[in-house]
């Protein structure tokens, strides 16, 4: 009865997964950087620069700014220096190298960067019971983020 | 394009290099003196085998106004407390009719410089203790009391009390008794481990980026000589492994139990880095 219970469970799941396929959502593990970059969008759909600008923010969510400076977001009263200004990151690099570095940025700067992977299951031990198994972005919120950086021009 | 990257990645790393030296706030170059008499060592070069060349403490990372509570006894809000934690000395509990002063007397005397070896080892529990454990020990074995749950009763005041009585004396631990060095070294090793969602170690943010600001915080080197510490934040006494688990809790993961043999390893090897600071119980930090 446990047993069968279980398999009704799992079909549900995969019920689950199919919906989100339709949406054409890459999963975390299924990512190729490859050279440097994510070359596709990772829902398929354009990234919401303004929804970015939040995100990139919001403590809960990338809380960029707790480690990078950007004077766009002057209307903030904390800006980290952990990590290099991002005025002007749009020129240094294409978006889809952007892309590449909010994913992980474990592949594109070194093993030992202190940046998380934003939408990575490469994680640390003991993960927090409730998150196991989830990114810190969604891949919309990644989607937003990217085109937000990429907004950032000199 | 791959060449492109490359260059990119080069001018990002000379980037990082111009803003350590343009932007971090970095440590004050100042002296703690308490109450104008006590000469604190608040940065000093580093035991052997340490990674960094000099330790400093976390009052050189805190605001012009939190150092100078600190330097004040009858400004700090922590002093409360400790005298809280004097009246606890002397109060009997427990059914053998005791207290800590009628074994130990008076503190100032008995107890003076201690707190600046500790974690020590236990023969009889066979691991490392701290004063909070120690405490528990007397209040069990001598006084037929309950210990203190962790944070608990008396335990933050008295702890800090008892730490007060070691002010401006170097910590030192003996890493050569019983299974110290070993316990040292899981520690070490539970310093260097990633932790969480967000992937981070201790040594990520104290090691590699104390002097820099992650969001409102400037991060210290997260030394250990203070505690328990006032925070601001929290108005009230923060104990090390309330510390200890709010930075893992940071990380987003679960965090170990206090005591723990965790966290007493991690206590151990922290403390350690430490070795030659002034304790500066109780200490006040943001
Ligand atoms: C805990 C610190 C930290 C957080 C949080 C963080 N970063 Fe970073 N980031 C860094 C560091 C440090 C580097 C530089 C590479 C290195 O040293 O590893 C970097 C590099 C970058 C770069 C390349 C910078 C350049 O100037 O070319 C971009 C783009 C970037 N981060 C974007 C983000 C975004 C977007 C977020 C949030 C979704 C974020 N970072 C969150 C620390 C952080
Ligand atoms: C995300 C960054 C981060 C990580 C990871 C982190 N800490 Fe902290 N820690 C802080 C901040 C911020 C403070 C408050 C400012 C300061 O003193 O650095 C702090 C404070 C401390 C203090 C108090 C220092 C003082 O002078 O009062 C200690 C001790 C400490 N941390 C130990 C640890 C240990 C041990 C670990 C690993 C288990 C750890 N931290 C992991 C950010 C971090």
């Amino acid at each position: 009865m446990v047993f069968s219970t279980r398999k009704w469970l799992a079909a549900g799941a995969a019920i689950v997964a199919t919906t989100a396929v339709a949406y054409s959502e890459t999963a975390p593990g299924d990512v190729a950087i490859e050279d440097g970059v994510v070359t596709e969008s990772l829902t398929g759909q354009p990234g919401d620069a303004m929804a970015g600008r939040a995100t990139f923010a919001d403590r809960k969510l990338g809380n960029c700014l707790a480690c990078h400076a950007v004077s766009d977001q002057s209307e903030q009263l904390f800006h980290g220096e952990v990590g290099p200004e991002l005025d002007g990151v749009g020129d240094r690099w294409s978006t889809e190298e952007l892309r590449a570095i909010v994913v992980n940025s474990k592949a594109i700067f070194s093993d030992e960067t202190i940046m998380p992977g934003f939408y990575s299951l490469d994680v640390g031990v003991h993960v927090r019971e409730d998150l196991v198994g989830k990114t810190i972005l969604t891949a919309q919120q990644v989607e937003d983020v990217v085109a937000y950086l990429a907004t950032l021009k000199e | 394009m791959k060449h492109q990257y490359l260059v990119t990645a080069a001018a990002i790393a000379m980037g990082c290099a111009l803003s350590a030296t343009a932007f971090a706030g970095g440590p004050v170059d100042e002296q703690l003196v308490i109450d104008g008499e006590i000469e604190m060592t608040t940065r000093t070069e580093s035991v052997e085998g340490h990674p960094l060349d000099e330790v400093i403490s976390g009052w050189h990372y805190r605001t012009k106004e939190t150092r100078a509570l600190e330097a004040d006894t009858f400004e700090n809000p922590a002093m409360l407390y400790v005298e809280e934690g004097q009246d606890i000395w002397n109060t009997v509990e427990g059914t053998e009719g005791k207290s800590c002063a009628t074994c130990h007397g008076d503190a100032s005397e008995s107890m003076a410089g201690i707190g600046a070896h500790y974690p020590k080892w236990d023969a009889d529990s066979g691991r490392p203790i701290n004063i909070e454990l120690q405490i528990n020990k007397c209040r069990e074995e001598n006084m037929g009391a309950e210990p203190y749950a962790f944070d608990k009763g008396g335990q933050k005041p008295l702890t800090a009390f008892i730490k007060h009585q070691s002010l401006g004396q170097p910590v030192s631990l003996d890493l050569a008794e019983g299974e110290m060095q070993s316990w040292w070294e899981k520690g070490e090793e539970l310093y260097y481990t990633r932790t969480g969602q967000l992937n981070l170690s201790c040594a990520t943010c104290h090691e590699n980026y104390n002097g820099y600001y992650i969001r409102a915080d400037h991060l210290s080197q997260g030394n250990a000589n203070g505690f328990p510490t006032y925070r601001l934040k929290q108005a009230s006494l923060v104990s090390i492994h309330n510390r200890f688990r709010g930075c893992i809790r940071d990380t987003r993961a679960e965090f170990p139990a206090a005591f723990s043999d965790e966290l007493m390893a991690l206590e151990v090897y922290v403390t350690w880095r430490g070795t030659g600071l002034s304790v500066e119980t109780p200490a006040v930090r943001q």
